[in-house]
């Protein structure tokens, strides 16, 4: 069991208000992703549940526990760290074992988990290593293994892959919601990157200085976004605006064009923008356009890797109108 | 380090090095060489460097005339039991202060460090009436708590500085593994800190081991340490520099063996963290 209910909670160091007031409820099982940009306070937030900080205000129920005040020892949560926080003075056994010795267990239960979580996740050699003998992706792995062996309420990731390399981090990835199938244990995993948040959640937090912007299913944050700030923050690339009287006509403040709504076409149509291309991005199986639209600005349009553009040539972008997100001043969705 | 260092610089160094040492050395070598003379050759107006008539008798009339080796046991009681107990009281302390700093911790650092710039002397009154009325006084544990009394700052800020590149993750890490305050000093930052503690360790004991100023106020007879028992053979009257030369050396000697096999320890204890 690992359900998860924040109740008001606030956050100060000192005079700055980190978190005015978040209220959230996370159920048994989940997968959730705190994302957001660098400083908005995913990492206060994730150690204020795991009780590596102090509430300024507010309550944290774990299992419907108050455990606002609980020692993090007590709250019987794991957690990954970013820099994977070994202890370099034990081998990799000694490691994953750590936890279950803090628990009292016998020496043969210990082994026995040492030795399953070691084959789960390929250590199985390296259980007589010590950490500074392992590259970065098996350091993360005895992490993970140091965090599972303890059957925890939940799992709290803070940016876990963020110091891997491209490849591994969607190996990584993988592995982690495969891990999450067949554990079906909470998680809550931090992150700035929109993609993890995407492809790994069941339900993301989108947070801006401190305040939850949405709390949604992935589609429902990119299909609905509650706001300006959500819907520039979820989608790759980001969406584009346009505001004046563009948006006017649609009855808005400001509208926004996601790039892969657009059709683009070397000859005018109906409603179309006319721009030149300023930069073409090919990736090979999309090619990304930026394009200088007359009047509206820059333009990021999303176009299949088969055709070809040049800088400078001439374009037309039509919106899909059924697909255009609406503002109001507020930066609200109309 | 693909610094290219010249042949000659680096005789240059070697002989500076050698020259600064052998400075640095020379009055443990007058000690030992005039340890080994008779009274009146260690006095004569034209010093010899060798002992002419090599001697052990300065060594047998010290050990006769008050006991080297209950001397030393008192020292060793005192050094190593002010450390341990100030490492036992240090290490907490130092823990507060490195991952659980407060606005003021700054000024408790410094504050007890001030205690450290003030004369014993200034003291010595107060103390001696509280260990009067404790009837602490001429006691080896009496001595004991002095000793760790005056080198806790010492310890605390040594430790304190060794725990700072401690990362706080580690410990974070231990406390959501389960572990309470106890095992998580205990199997998780003192492991770690062990080249730090070790030379905190070994300077005290050093440091304690070298104190002369309240040993030999605070004590007559029985609590002695081999500070005091130094200072004993050196009397107004009389030809006591032999003697008290071969009272010195066998009181810094068992120092002088630890600091010397414990080297490497001291030095890279002394320079952790300043190398990453
Ligand atoms: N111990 C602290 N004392 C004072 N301010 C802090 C402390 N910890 C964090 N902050 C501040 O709180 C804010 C939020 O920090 P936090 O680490 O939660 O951000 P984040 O969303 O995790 O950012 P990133 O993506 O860069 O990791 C930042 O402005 C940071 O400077
Ligand atoms: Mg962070």
């Amino acid at each position: 069991m690992g359900s998860i209910s924040l109740q008001h909670v606030k956050k100060s160091f000192g005079e700055v208000q980190i978190i005015p007031d978040i209220s959230l409820d996370i159920k048994d099982g989940e997968f959730v992703v705190f994302v957001g940009p660098s400083g908005c306070g995913k990492s206060t937030l994730l150690r204020l549940i795991a009780g590596l900080e102090d509430t300024t205000g507010g309550t944290i129920l774990l299992d419907g526990e108050d455990m606002t005040k609980a020692p993090p020892a007590r709250r019987g949560l794991a957690m990954v760290f970013q820099s994977y926080a070994l202890y370099p003075h034990m081998t990799v056994r000694d490691n994953i074992a750590f936890p279950l010795k803090m628990a009292k267990m016998s020496k043969e239960e210990i082994d026995r988990k040492v030795e399953y979580a070691a084959r789960t996740l390929n250590l199985t050699s390296y259980l007589d290593r010590r950490p500074r003998a392992l590259s970065g992706g098996q350091r993360q792995r005895v992490a993970i293994g140091r965090a599972i062996v303890r059957e925890p309420k939940a799992f709290l990731f803070d940016e876990p892959l963020s110091n891997l390399d491209a490849a591994l981090r969607v190996n990584m990835r993988l592995e982690i919601t495969e891990l999450h199938q067949q554990l079906k244990t909470t998680m809550i995993y931090v992150t700035h990157d929109q993609v993890e948040a995407m492809t790994m959640a069941d339900r993301i937090v989108v947070l801006n200085a401190g305040n939850v912007e949405q709390f949604g299913s992935p589609l429902d944050l990119y299909k609905k976004p509650a706001n300006r700030f959500v819907a520039g923050f979820i989608g790759s690339p980001k969406m584009n605006f346009v505001d004046g009287p563009e948006a006017s006509k649609h009855n808005a403040h400001s509208i926004g064009v996601r790039p892969e709504h657009f059709v683009l076409s070397r000859d005018p149509a109906a409603g179309s923008w006319k721009g030149k291309v300023a930069v073409a991005e090919q990736l090979g199986s999309d090619t990304f356009l930026h394009v200088n639209v007359d009047g509206l600005g820059l333009m990021t349009v999303r176009t299949d890797g088969e055709r070809t553009f040049n800088h400078g040539d001439d374009v037309y972008l039509t919106p899909d109108q059924s697909r255009i997100y609406r503002f109001d001043a507020a930066g609200l969705s109309l | 380090m693909a610094r290219s260092v010249s042949v000659q610089a680096k005789a240059g160094y070697t002989i500076a090095a050698w020259v600064i040492a052998l400075v640095l050395f020379s009055p443990i070598l007058w000690v030992l060489l005039t340890a080994f003379k008779t009274e009146a050759e260690a006095i004569a107006s034209r010093p010899t460097f060798l002992p002419e008539t090599f001697t052990l008798e300065n060594f047998a009339a010290v050990q006769e005339r008050s006991d080297y080796f209950k001397h030393a046991i008192n020292s060793i009681v005192v050094s190593v039991g002010s450390t341990l107990l100030g490492l036992v009281l240090g290490i907490p302390a130092a823990w507060a202060m490195a991952f659980a700093p407060t606005k003021r911790t700054k000024d408790v650092l410094m504050w007890m460090l001030s205690t450290k710039m003030m004369p014993a002397v200034g003291v010595l009154i107060p103390i001696y009436l509280i260990f009067r009325d404790l009837r602490l006084l001429d006691t080896v544990h009496g001595l004991t708590i002095i000793m760790t009394l005056i080198n806790l700052p010492i310890i605390i800020w040594m430790l304190y500085t060794y725990f700072k590149e401690i990362p706080v993750d580690i410990l974070e890490a231990a406390r959501m593994d389960g572990a309470e305050l106890w095992n998580e000093i205990v199997h998780v930052l003192v492991p770690m800190a062990v080249p730090g503690i070790a030379s905190t360790l070994l300077l005290n004991v050093i440091l304690a081991w070298n104190e002369a100023f309240w040993t030999i106020t605070l004590t007559s007879g029985r609590a002695g340490t081999l500070t005091a028992f130094i200072s004993s053979f050196s009397s107004p009257q009389g030809l006591f520099l032999a003697k008290l030369s071969a009272a010195s050396l066998l009181a810094i000697a068992p120092i002088l063996l630890l600091g010397w096999f414990s080297q490497k320890q001291l030095v890279r204890g002394l320079t952790f963290g300043a190398v990453k």
